[in-house]
This record gives C-alpha cells, sequence and structure tokens, in this order.
C-alpha cells in the first residue's frame, strides 16, 4: 500500500501523520486519504479537485506530472509526499 | 459587555480591550496568517485566514472556547461548457462575511468573485448562482495588482433582508431585491483613474474596495474606490465624489472607510490611514465602539484618521492618541528577559502583556526597533 505522508507546516492547522492507503494512481491513494481525514482535502487540492497551485506532491522522488487529473500512478510501495511549494524566492 | 475591537491583518487576528490609557492586546490568533476578514457578533466570531500555500480557510470561536475550523465556501465543478471563463472556479479568499440580518444567515464575497450564503451560521456554504452565472461576470476585473475579481462587499438592508448590494473590485456595485435571484448593476457618477480613456466613468468599470452603510439611514452608502471615496443617498444607484482635491494619485488607493452613527438620524464616516491592509470591526454596533475603533488605528499606525459629521463637507483630523503605559510589552510582560541588541527590541507577542500566565517560546522576540528603521 501506497505511504502518503504531509508536510510538517499542515500541524499547525490539523493532524496529517503519515498513513497507508490504497490506491493505484496518485489521485486514488489521496482520495483514500481524504475520505479518512475530510478536513485535509481543501489544504491539497483546489475546488476543482487539482493539486493547489503552492502545493508540490512527489512520489519517490519525481514530481507528479499530472496535477489536474491526477493519474499519474503509483506503486504497492511507493512514498507520496505532499509539500508546501515555496514560490517568489 | 466590555469592548473588544477586532483587528485582521496579514499577521494574524488582534483582540484589543480598553487598557488604562489605551487599547491591550487581549487575544492573539492565526500569529503570522493573514486574516482576510472577521465576523464577531453575540459571542462569535467567524475569521478568514488566506494561506498562501493552502488557500482560503474559515474558523469560528464560540464563546470561550477553541477556535474551529469550517468548511469554507467552495465553487461546484466547472462545467466543460464554461472551460473559457476567464475565472477560475476554485476560492482564492474570503474578502468579507456579512450577517443577513436572518437567524443563523451569513454571506461572504470572496475572489474570484463568488457571493456565498450560509443559513446555519457558517457550518455550510453555498454559491450565488445567478451572479456567478452573469454572463456580465466574465466582464469583471481583477483588482489592481490582482489577478480575480473580488466581492469587496456586501450590504443587506436592515429594512429588508431580500434587499442586497455587493460592491465588486472591479465591476461596480450589483443590486438584487429578491434575496440574490436576479442583479443588475445600477451604480453611476463614478469614475476610475487607471481605466484607459473613454472608460473610466463606466459602471462596470469602478474598482470597489469597500462599502459602508449608514445604519440609521440604509439608504447612504458610503464607498472607498481606488482612487476616491464616493458617496449615495439612494442605496448605492448615484455617486458623487468627496474626495476630489487634485491631490490624488491612482497608485495610492484610498484609505479603508467605517461608516458609524453618532445620533440617531445622523451618520459619520471615518477614514483610517492603514500602513497594513489590516480590517477593524467592533464586537458592538453601539457608536462609541466604532469610534474608537477609529481612534484606535490612527494611533497604532503614528498617523491622523480623517473624520467627518458633516457628510463629508468638511474634515477633522483625529490625532493620534499618546501611547499607553501598557504598550511597552518589556516592563509589563513577567516573562524572561530578552536583551536587546543594535537595532532591535524586545518585542512581546504573547497573549497579555501585563500577567504572562502561561509563556510559550515565541513570548518574546527581536523585531527590528522603530527608531532605528528610520
Amino acid at each position: 500500500m501506497p505511504r502518503v505522508s504531509f508536510t510538517s507546516a499542515l500541524r499547525r492547522f490539523l493532524d496529517a501523520p503519515p498513513i497507508r492507503v490504497e490506491g493505484g494512481t496518485v489521485g486514488a491513494a489521496l482520495a483514500a486519504v481524504f475520505a479518512e481525514r475530510p478536513a485535509l482535502r481543501g489544504y491539497v487540492l483546489d475546488d476543482q479537485g487539482a493539486i493547489r497551485r503552492h502545493v508540490a506532491v512527489y512520489i519517490g522522488g519525481e514530481p507528479v506530472r499530472d496535477r489536474v487529473k491526477l493519474t499519474d500512478p503509483v506503486g504497492p510501495d511507493a512514498e507520496i509526499y505532499v509539500f508546501q511549494a515555496l514560490t517568489g524566492g | 459587555m466590555t469592548e473588544r475591537l477586532y483587528v485582521g491583518t496579514r499577521k494574524g487576528l488582534f483582540e484589543l480591550v480598553p487598557g488604562r490609557g489605551g487599547w491591550d492586546i487581549a487575544e492573539v490568533s492565526f500569529l503570522g496568517d493573514p486574516v482576510t476578514a472577521i465576523l464577531a457578533r453575540d459571542g462569535t466570531v467567524h475569521a478568514a485566514l488566506d494561506l498562501g500555500h493552502f488557500g482560503g480557510k474559515l474558523w469560528r470561536r464560540d464563546g470561550n472556547e477553541a477556535w474551529r475550523e469550517l468548511a469554507a465556501p467552495a465553487f461546484p465543478p466547472k462545467p466543460e461548457a464554461v472551460a473559457d471563463d476567464p475565472h477560475p472556479w476554485s476560492l482564492g479568499k474570503i474578502w468579507v462575511i456579512e450577517p443577513g440580518h436572518v437567524p443563523g444567515r451569513l454571506w461572504a464575497g470572496t475572489m474570484p468573485g463568488g457571493l456565498f450564503r450560509s443559513d446555519d451560521a457558517g457550518e455550510t456554504w453555498s454559491l450565488n448562482e445567478p451572479l456567478w452565472r452573469m454572463p456580465e461576470r466574465r466582464q469583471w476585473q481583477g483588482v489592481a495588482g490582482g489577478e480575480q475579481p473580488g466581492i469587496s462587499s456586501v450590504l443587506i438592508d436592515p429594512r429588508n433582508p431580500d434587499a442586497m448590494r455587493v460592491g465588486v473590485s472591479t465591476a461596480g456595485v450589483w443590486e438584487s431585491t429578491d434575496r440574490g435571484a436576479s442583479w443588475r448593476i445600477i451604480n453611476q457618477g463614478m469614475y476610475n483613474e487607471y481605466m484607459p480613456p473613454g472608460r473610466e466613468g463606466e459602471p462596470i468599470a469602478q474598482d470597489i474596495h469597500r462599502l459602508a452603510q449608514c445604519p440609521a439611514q440604509p439608504s447612504v452608502v458610503w464607498c472607498q474606490h481606488h482612487n476616491g471615496v464616493f458617496r449615495s443617498d439612494d442605496a448605492g444607484h448615484n455617486w458623487r465624489e468627496l474626495t476630489r482635491s487634485g491631490r490624488r494619485n491612482s497608485a495610492s488607493p484610498s484609505p479603508p472607510i467605517r461608516a458609524t452613527q453618532t445620533r440617531p438620524g445622523s451618520c459619520r464616516r471615518s477614514r483610517t490611514r492603514s500602513a497594513s491592509r489590516s480590517r477593524a470591526r467592533s464586537r458592538s454596533p453601539a457608536p462609541a465602539t466604532a469610534a474608537k475603533a477609529s481612534r484606535y488605528c490612527g494611533t497604532a499606525c503614528r498617523s491622523a484618521t480623517p473624520t467627518t459629521s458633516s457628510g463629508g463637507t468638511r474634515w477633522q483630523s483625529m490625532p493620534p492618541a499618546s501611547a499607553s503605559p501598557s504598550a511597552r510589552p518589556a516592563a509589563a510582560c513577567g516573562f524572561p528577559k530578552t536583551p536587546a541588541r543594535a537595532g532591535l527590541r524586545p518585542t512581546c507577542v504573547c497573549r497579555r502583556y501585563r500577567s504572562c500566565a502561561s509563556p510559550r517560546r515565541e513570548c518574546f522576540e527581536l523585531k527590528p526597533s522603530l527608531r532605528s528603521a528610520r
């Protein structure tokens, strides 16, 4: 089962420890996370379900390519990281 | 009830109470986070945050309970048929929260221009579809300096909660008299200096930063416009400018305004020259509270606060109050002293200046000294 970890910056607002979930794509894995923790969804995705502009999601060491439909595949032992994405220097 | 002043800033929500000779900070919440809207009434406080990474959020505090996050207003799925909509169907930030004059009802104005209604005190929200799906909305423009249009003001007529006006930056003033089922633009008489030649006077080209309604005479509405202050005596239909002085500069937006009722049948308006994009809200709409709110801003920002009690024909300058003794944190707070360094001064950022019962690591921080920074 993929493991999803969240930036510690989220701890100021809500509890977000690492979690193992089912899912063959990054979208399915995140949906499984949000099913258990609904309050997290709005911090990671926008109203249309795309990854927020200033949030970065990595699968292993690679950034997610499809930030809108979240179709990037994830393996059964994948590590998914959710970060805040710094912009503007 | 103790007077309490709520100040939303880009660095948190500050709650102030009257102290000896000034205002004391009683509470600090969301330290470091931009607070874009506050509604405080009847012991309940709603606070909207604009988190740079994580988007617009909404929190509520009931009485002395802890803050609790509510579901923020959200846009419905965007249909393929409107793929060319120039504005995102996703909440940017909540710009204003207003009571609906009906128990439990709240209205929220947002960027990118969505108006939301709640009938359960903010627990759930629904988009006002008629305004959002109106073809003219595509002509709405981003706020000066921003990418998206925003509903900066929502005025609910206290005589008839089905009658409402919203101010849009940048798209003028829109009116509904059927609780949001239909909308029309109504503002005449404004002009926008930064528009291209020939478009300055168009109603939809007006950059409405803030509308304030007189509680005693709801037909009297004031507008903090991008390049001036305007007044309407017919609930936002016709406007005249109060600030034409020849010194206007479109790079310097007019300061925030606030209308306060000083005596029955009259209305006073003050504007605060706030250096930051702070918004002040008082728990009570009582005239005295609101007047002090204006005075506080003048004090905090070390500048005079222009006020008028003649409907804008004459202005007085309300000078800054003298510094409050309790505003000297290093002397008042019992937390272990942090030594001053060159150019820095110890600044208490804990919840209470005077009795630091629960000191926290961030109780004292070294901040640049105002004196040395000048």
